[in-house]
Formats: structure tokens, sequence, C-alpha cells
């Protein structure tokens, strides 16, 4: 490494701490707004940054306004459902593409590239109409299903499939491993890293999905957290306090998910980047 | 390794490929590829949500062409790529800059970079209607100052401006790290060569920085106007679900969320806007890779 001078070392930092007070104080400043009492000024100027008599009183209004725990739930259950659904469809599928060989296994490839490519945005009608003619409109399962098996999980899997060296299967092949065997035992356990990236992914994916939720969900006690907060915003615009509370209780689950396996999410991103 | 160890390995009974492929297969075909044609095919139908409707030919696109709303909502997202994707090519690759060098805590610092990509669209949108409110942070701090408060969410183009800097703030961290692995792919030596020769860091930057990460550029390029055109969840919160003042902060996915859904849903013209949207989007990418080509040519 090269030596870095004492001045470019103290500017680097003056840098790195002003764009930290730009990316994580307004989550500091929700925080602090969440945790401000009812008669605490919360529009003063200069603002307040601190709290003065700091409260969970805000935390207990909110779950009186609306059921915002049921709403973390339903967020939990779809958010889970998309990652068991998501690393198990894109191990087989990937592992059918990367590794079998099959008539049709180019048209397969091309399927899920294709479907990697259509923007969403641009398809939520359809999806919308195709939902309710399956009858899945207003329930979680029709929330989780149009991205429980995501193109782009599909052939990260796969990438992480062809850079397996083939001698490993053969040993078991020898030893008279079928198909299943081979995938559970050795392949599936030598694309740990991959599967990881594809768990964050689909846990962060589902957690944050704001637009098909909103499509989809109508009846109120149906509503993820993302689509419960957007209600709660528009009925009680009034209550800062409140709304503040409500984005504090969605964001913190991920915050902590993310710091734990902060690891994993950088390399995905840089991987999913250079190969997408 | 022979060819025929290979085929052996591969070698499996006829239906087991299919059985490993046909959920994903199943999900995208029904959820995906089916949606997209079927918009296609809608989109030349006066489907409305309870009506299957029938082939009309081209006269959604007629209609189009005299809907204010739909001008309006190309405007803006159209405006909407012009003023994300520089600010989310160049700042970036500067804030990679910044946290490349691996100084004492620096991985905190990159962390706590990407925490705006981890939030959930609606947290920050609520966050930032939070900051930016008549009597929010920004304004009590702005007429701490003295500079006096500022409607950033009342005014059509204040608003639209503020959606877009959000937007930028949001996307820094994930387009950082994409940048991240592509400087870590510069050859050290071009650094300490140009510095050798006497160019100081802004010249080391445009002489041999920007160069090295040109297609990297592109790609963020890329996926950043393909993002801003599609632009949705941002302004539907800071504006409203009726895009503002007069609807006029309205954007075209907005106008399709807004068009198709519901009782009375035109399903059909909202199909019709869909394939703009891809018709631009598909444009976008070709246009941004092609004068990447050209560049390294």
């Amino acid at each position: 490494m090269t030596r870095v001078r004492k001045g470019e070392l103290v500017l680097r930092y003056v840098l790195l701490l002003a764009v930290l007070a730009l990316t994580v104080g307004p989550f500091l400043w929700q925080l602090s707004t969440s945790l401000k009492g009812p008669t605490e000024d919360i529009y003063s100027s200069p603002p307040s940054f601190l709290p003065r008599h700091p409260t969970l009183h805000n935390y207990e209004r909110v779950s009186d306004t609306i059921p915002v725990w049921d709403y973390a739930l339903n967020s939990l259950k779809v958010a889970t459902a998309n990652v068991v659904t998501n690393c198990v469809g894109s191990a087989l599928a990937g592992y059918a593409l990367a590794r079998l060989r099959y008539r049709g296994r180019r048209a397969a490839t091309l399927a899920f590239i294709l479907a990697m490519l259509v923007p969403v945005e641009g398809i939520i009608i359809a999806q919308f109409t195709t939902m309710r003619e399956l009858g899945l409109n207003n329930t979680l399962i029709g929330v989780v299903l149009p991205g429980c098996i995501g193109a782009m999980n599909v052939l990260l899997m796969r990438n992480a499939f062809l850079n397996l060296p083939y001698e490993i299967e053969e040993a078991a092949y020898v030893d008279g491993a079928n198909v299943w065997q081979r995938f559970l035992r050795i392949a599936l356990p030598s694309v740990r890293g991959t599967i990881a990236v594809v768990a964050i992914f689909a846990f962060m994916g589902a957690w944050d999905d704001f637009l098909w939720p909103l499509i989809v969900l109508s009846d109120p006690s149906k509503f993820t957290l993302t689509i419960g907060l957007n209600y709660l915003h528009g009925t009680f615009a009034g209550d800062e306090r409140l709304v503040a509370a409500g984005t504090v209780i969605a964001v913190a689950p991920l915050i902590v998910l993310f710091a734990c396996l902060q690891r994993y999410f950088f390399r995905g991103v840089g991987e999913g980047a250079v190969k997408g | 390794m022979s060819s025929s160890t290979v085929s052996r390995v591969r070698r499996q009974g006829p239906l087991s490929p299919w059985l490993f492929a046909a959920p994903g297969l199943l999900i995208i075909g029904a959820f995906i590829l089916y949606p997209f044609v079927s918009t296609l095919v809608n989109a030349f139908t006066d489907k409305r949500t309870l009506i299957p409707g029938e082939f009309v030919g081209l006269a959604n696109f007629r209609e189009l062409l005299h809907d204010d709303m739909f001008w309006i909502g190309l405007r803006n997202s159209t405006l909407y790529v012009l003023g994300v994707v520089p600010a989310l090519v160049i700042l970036p690759l500067l804030l990679a800059l910044l946290v490349q060098k691996n100084i004492p805590g620096i991985t905190f610092f990159r962390s706590a970079f990407y925490t705006p990509v981890v939030a959930s669209i609606v947290v920050v949108g609520l966050i930032w209607v939070w900051l930016l409110d008549e009597r929010g942070l920004v304004n009590s701090l702005l007429e701490t100052i003295g500079v006096g408060r500022i409607g950033f969410l009342s005014d059509q183009w204040l608003l639209l401006l503020s959606a877009m800097a959000v937007t930028v703030w949001k996307g820094l961290g994930y387009y950082m790290i994409i940048y991240l692995a592509a400087l870590a792919n510069v050859p050290r030596e071009l650094h300490e060569a140009a510095a050798v020769d006497g160019a100081g860091a802004v010249r080391r930057f445009v002489t041999v920085t920007v160069p090295a990460v040109r297609s990297t550029m592109a790609l963020v390029g890329a996926l950043s106007s393909v993002a801003a055109f599609k632009v949705f969840s941002e302004v539907y919160l800071m504006a409203g679900p009726s895009g503002g003042p007069a609807g006029e902060d309205t954007t075209l996915v907005m106008l399709v969320q807004r068009t198709g859904t519901g009782l009375t849903g035109r399903v059909g013209y909202a199909s019709a806007i869909s394939v703009v949207v891809f018709v631009v989007t598909v444009a976008l990418m070709l246009l941004v890779l092609r004068a990447d080509r050209r560049a390294e040519s």
C-alpha cells in the first residue's frame, strides 16, 4: 500500500464524515423524531437533534393506530417465503442449466435471460389480471408468486454451478450416486456463498417491495409493512412522530440483517453487476 | 478430462432435467413472460378490468397522442433520466474513490454509505417527506442560517427536483459498490507512472481512472437510465397518488398504475403506455451501451 500523506488523510476523513452525515443523518433524525414526546416541539428552529425526554410512547401509539405488528408479520411471511422459494427454485433451475444435458437446454436458458430483461413496472397490470384469473388477488400468496423464483437468481446460481470443477461430481457418479444425490450432497454445499447472496437479496427485495403489493392488496388486514406505512402516512400525515416510529419499525430489522451479513452483500452486488 | 467423462457426469434420466427446471420455468412463464406477451396484445384492445375487450388496432396509441396526461408523464420520466443519470454516473465514482483506500474504519464507512440502498423506498420516501416538509429539518436549518423556508413539496418543479435528489441519494451506495469492483481492476502501475510524470490528483482522475472505468460508467448509465425512466415510488410517495399539483408530477409508470387498476381500470390503454415504457427503456439501454462501444474503439 502506498503511504498516505497526513494532510490527505485528514481531508479523507473530513469528506467521509460529511458523506456519513448525509447518508445516515436522515435515519438518525427519523429515530430522534420517533422518540420525542407529545409536548416537545418537533418543528423548532433551530432544530433540536436530541429528544429532551426520550420516550417509546409513539411506538405504543403507532400500534394502537394501525396493526403495525400484524403488518410486520405479513412482511415477514412474504419475505421468508420469498427466501425459501428463491433459494430452492433457483438452485434447482441453475443446476439444470449448468450441469445437465438435454434437448431444450439452450431454450430454457434463453427463457430466463429474456425474463430478466422484461421491465417489471411495464407488466404489472397484466400480472394483476393474471393473478385475478387465478383468484389470488388480495392474498399474500399473490404478493409472493411473481417474484418467488427470480430469473436473475437462477442465472446467478447457474454461474456458480458452472464454476465448479466436474471432478468433484465425477467421483460421486462413479460411486453410483444419481443426479439428485449429486445435486444435494456435492453440488449444493459447494455454492453456499451464492445461495447466501440469493437469500439476502430475496429477503430485502420482498421486505422493501412497494409497487406490486400496492396493486395486489386491497384489504387493510393483509397489508405488508410498506403498504401499511404509506396508509399511516396518508391517514395521519399530521403527526410526524407516529410516521417516524412506523418507519423505524420497518427499517430496523433490515439494518440489523445488513450489518450482520454485509460481507456477503458487497460480494453479491459486485458479482451481480459484473456478470449481469 | 476427456469429453466422455463429461458426458458421463452429465448423463441422467430423460425427465429429471425438466423436473429441476420446472418450478423456475413455470413461475417466470406464468408471471413474467405470459404477462409480457399479454401486455403487448392488450395494448391493441379496449380491455377493461371486468370486460374482456376487443381488438381496436392502433386506437390506444392514437389516443395517447392527444392525452395531455401521457405527455406530462413522458416529459417527467424523460426529465428524470436527464436529471438523475449524470449524477448517478459521476457521484458514486467519486464516492468509490473516497472509500477505496484502506484506511482505518473504512469498512464502517462503506457499510454506512450503503444504508440508504438497504432501506425500503417507502421508508426513504417518508423520511424525505418529513425532512423537506414546510416545517421540516431542511427548512428549519435554512431558516436558521437566514435563507428562509422553501416549499420543496408544494411547487411542481421543486417537487420533481426533490424526488430526483432522493433517487440519487438512495442509489449512491449501490453504484459505489459497482465502481469499487471496477476500480479494483485498474492496474496501480498506471497511477504510479502518471504520478511520476507529475500528474496531480485531478489530472490522474481524468487521464487514468476515467478511461479505465469507462465501460463501467456505461453500465451504470444504462442501469440508472432504465431505472430512472421507470420511476414510480419516490414520486408517488412525495407527490401523492394523483401526482402533485394538478397531476403535473405524474410519471409514466404512475400513469400505468392509475389507469390500469381498480374496477374501472382501462387495461388496454394502460398496456399501450407500458409498451411505450418498454420501447424507450430498450432504446435507452442500447443508446448508452452503443455510446460506450464507440468510445472504446
